[in-house]
């Protein structure tokens, strides 16, 4: 994994609520055994009519949308499905960022390994970013600030652990092995 | 010592490291169910590492997300017709095979969903830790083991390591009390307690649903509580471990057999809360005042008694796009609503006492005209048993499909779909946007008002075909 320090983007406004795994990425796109090219299938049902076309209306269809890195969601982003084909559609697709007021736990969890940076931030901040769109926003990950176009700063919070796995590439894995010594311990201690 | 509630117990006993400001626990689990889906990439990266399944003997597998539950397909009679899926599947069987991982194969008697088969063979255990990549693995907590989904990367970090890292989430004891009117199912109960708590309200927490009510849960309905645990954003739901818990296990193939059984039920008694332990939250919920419950709505909080309206919610988006998205209008009853689908199914209610409740209310009457109904028993051995005692007959007689067990109408993944725009009244445990089908609008209910459905063709109270 790459490492991440900072993003400097514009913001993809998606000011519903609740939006789920399953808008993300529908289960039809579930039966591949890899996790790439998956951002063609970005929140398909929005984003494509029954005939495959897209929707002028959705966002990702729009030219403003080009090249954004940060999404900016209502509340309770990612809750349902545990499928980390959701995280790796959006990590295709090119966001590196997704900010809410809440991100559902384990869709949070699985954006922290594939470097997506899962932002919390509070309700007013929420509401200027819901209510500009496009808006030039920076997250600092090893600050831990978000600045807004105005130039005032907003700190967020990352589990420090996934923050320094974030932002030295470091793979969780690869600390878990490294544990191996004290995971036979417990298992001869505990006789499994 | 203090006081600790069960998940304390739990996670103490499965810390192999404790957690630190820096570093999160490694966390020690005891069970790790697999299935087609969301395995895939994580057996690619233990192929990349040159690594080996740390633990094949605590490792299961089945096949239930993308696999047909048409007889012909699954029994290879005709090629399965998503190719896809028929990879997906083979792909798995050939991962399971070098890497050792026991699979209960395509044909296998004892396939079934994933959250079905675990307590069935007496894999689930009280104070096991067990994981799935699969949100729904919170169903395994009805017998008091800490059980929760996982992305894929972690699926890769259990096959490997046998553990996870995680940071402690906090308890929340959600109390039920009073007895279940008529007709009143553990499936109403736990919509109206994510309706209680909202959709996101339990991010962050494991559950413990404690009280008379639950006390008095039989394990299928503990089950149904415990699966949709995450459906208000809980990743975890515990029932404390009991006299109907031991009795449920006794005998179970992959359960303690003999004195090995007594010493393990001596060890469960030690595992439910102390009396004094605190929980970081509470919230307290009356059962008695229920009604059956239906959702109207995108998301499992949005339900309603099946007595009740629409709700009207002047200038709030979410509803009003929820209701455009279902072809509702706010202020109209769901009762009388014509209905194309009806779906008896899922790891939260396709367990045999679903099947007979629902069939109960099915003999010897049709199923209405232009409805396709759907029974999906949850796993082979609940479709060979259910046949035994002629359930099959009573589903097949009133014109609907019998079919093997899988996932099947849960999720658009395995070729059972709903039409788009069609009413499909489910038992299953979501009805976000598009999950039964492109443009599919999901009722979720009961087995019972399923059924009742099924035969009215509109949604329909079950309490009108029970008799007391
Ligand atoms: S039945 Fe539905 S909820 Fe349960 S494991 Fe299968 S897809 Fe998931």
């Amino acid at each position: 994994m790459d490492p991440i320090r900072t993003i400097h983007s514009r913001t993809v406004v998606m000011p519903s609520s609740n939006i789920d795994t399953d808008q993300i990425m529908p289960a039809r796109f579930l039966t591949t055994t890899t996790r790439d090219g998956l951002g063609k299938h970005l929140f398909a049902d929005w984003r494509y009519d029954g005939n495959g076309q897209p929707n002028p209306d959705f966002i990702l269809n729009r030219s403003e949308a080009v090249g954004c890195q940060i999404l900016v969601a209502g509340r309770n982003i990612g809750c349902g499905s545990s499928r980390e084909h959701a995280p790796w559609g959006l990590y295709d697709y090119g966001f590196r960022a997704v900010v809410s007021t809440e991100i559902a736990d384990i869709f949070r969890n699985n954006c922290l390994k594939n470097g997506l940076i899962p932002v919390v931030v509070d309700e007013s901040t929420h509401a200027k970013l819901i209510a500009t769109p496009g808006s030039l926003v920076s997250i600092d990950l090893e600050g831990c600030v978000l600045t807004l176009p105005d130039q005032s700063t907003v700190p967020f919070v990352i589990e420090r652990f996934a923050r320094y796995c974030l932002l030295n590439g470091v793979d969780e894995t690869g600390y878990l092995l490294s544990k191996s010594a004290e995971i036979s311990a417990y298992e001869a201690r505990t006789q499994l | 010592m203090t006081a600790r509630t069960l998940f304390e117990k739990l996670w103490d006993a499965h810390e192999v490291v404790a957690e630190t400001a820096d570093t999160p626990a490694v966390l020690y689990i005891d069970l790790h169910l697999t299935h087609e889906v969301t395995s895939p990439q994580a057996f690619s990266n233990l192929r990349a590492r040159k690594l080996p399944v740390r633990r094949t003997d605590r490792t299961f597998a089945t096949l239930d997300h993308s696999t047909p539950t048409d007889t012909d397909q699954l029994f290879g009679k005709i090629p399965i017709r998503m190719q896809s899926a028929a990879k997906q599947i083979h792909e798995f069987e050939k991962n399971c095979a070098e890497f050792g991982v026991e699979l209960l194969g395509l044909t296998h008697k004892q396939r079934g969903i994933v959250h079905i088969i675990g307590p069935e063979l007496g894999l689930t255990q009280p104070g096991k830790t067990i994981v799935c990549g699969d949100s729904h693995t919170s169903t395994h907590g009805a017998f008091g083991a800490l059980a929760f989904g996982i992305g894929t990367t972690e699926v890769g970090d259990v096959l490997a390591t046998q553990c996870l890292l995680q940071r402690k989430p906090k308890t929340l004891a959600v109390n039920v009390e009073g007895a279940l009117p008529f007709g009143v199912t553990a499936k109403d109960l736990v919509l109206a307690i994510i309706r209680e708590l909202g959709v996101g309200g339990g991010t962050g927490y494991v559950i413990e649903y404690r009280g008379s009510t639950i006390r008095a849960l039989s394990m299928d309905e503990r089950m149904t509580v415990c699966n949709m645990s995450i459906e208000a954003g809980a990743r975890a739901g515990l029932v404390a471990p009991d006299e109907t818990t031991y009795a449920y296990l006794n005998g179970k193939p992959h359960a303690p057999q003999g004195a090995a059984f007594d010493r393990a039920v001596a060890h469960w008694k030690t595992l439910p809360s102390d009396a004094d332990a605190r929980f970081d939250r509470q919230i307290d919920i009356d059962a008695s005042t229920l009604e059956p419950m239906i959702t109207y709505g995108t998301n499992p909080g949005m339900s309603i008694g099946i007595s009740a309206k629409v709700p009207t919610q002047a200038n709030d988006e979410v509803h009003a796009k929820a209701l455009a998205y279902m072809g509702l209008t706010a202020g109209q009853a769901l009762q009388g609503q014509p209905v194309e689908f009806v779906f008896l199914g899922s790891c939260t209610n396709a367990r045999l006492s679903d099947l007979r409740a629902a069939a109960a209310i099915v003999k010897g009457h049709k199923v209405a005209p232009g409805v396709r109904f759907l029974v999906v028993p949850g796993s082979q051995q609940i479709k060979h048993l259910a046949e035994a005692e002629g359930l099959d007959r009573v589903f097949i007689d009133a014109g609907a499909e019998w079919r093997e067990s899988g996932c099947s109408m849960c999720l658009g993944m395995n070729g059972d779909l709903v039409s788009r725009g069609s009413y499909c009244v489910s038992t299953s445990n979501r009805n976000f946007e598009g999950r039964q089908g492109v443009g599919a609008r999901t009722l979720l209910a009961s087995p019972i008002t399923a059924a009742a459905s099924a035969l009215a063709g509109r949604v329909s109270d079950p309490r009108s075909r029970l008799t007391a």
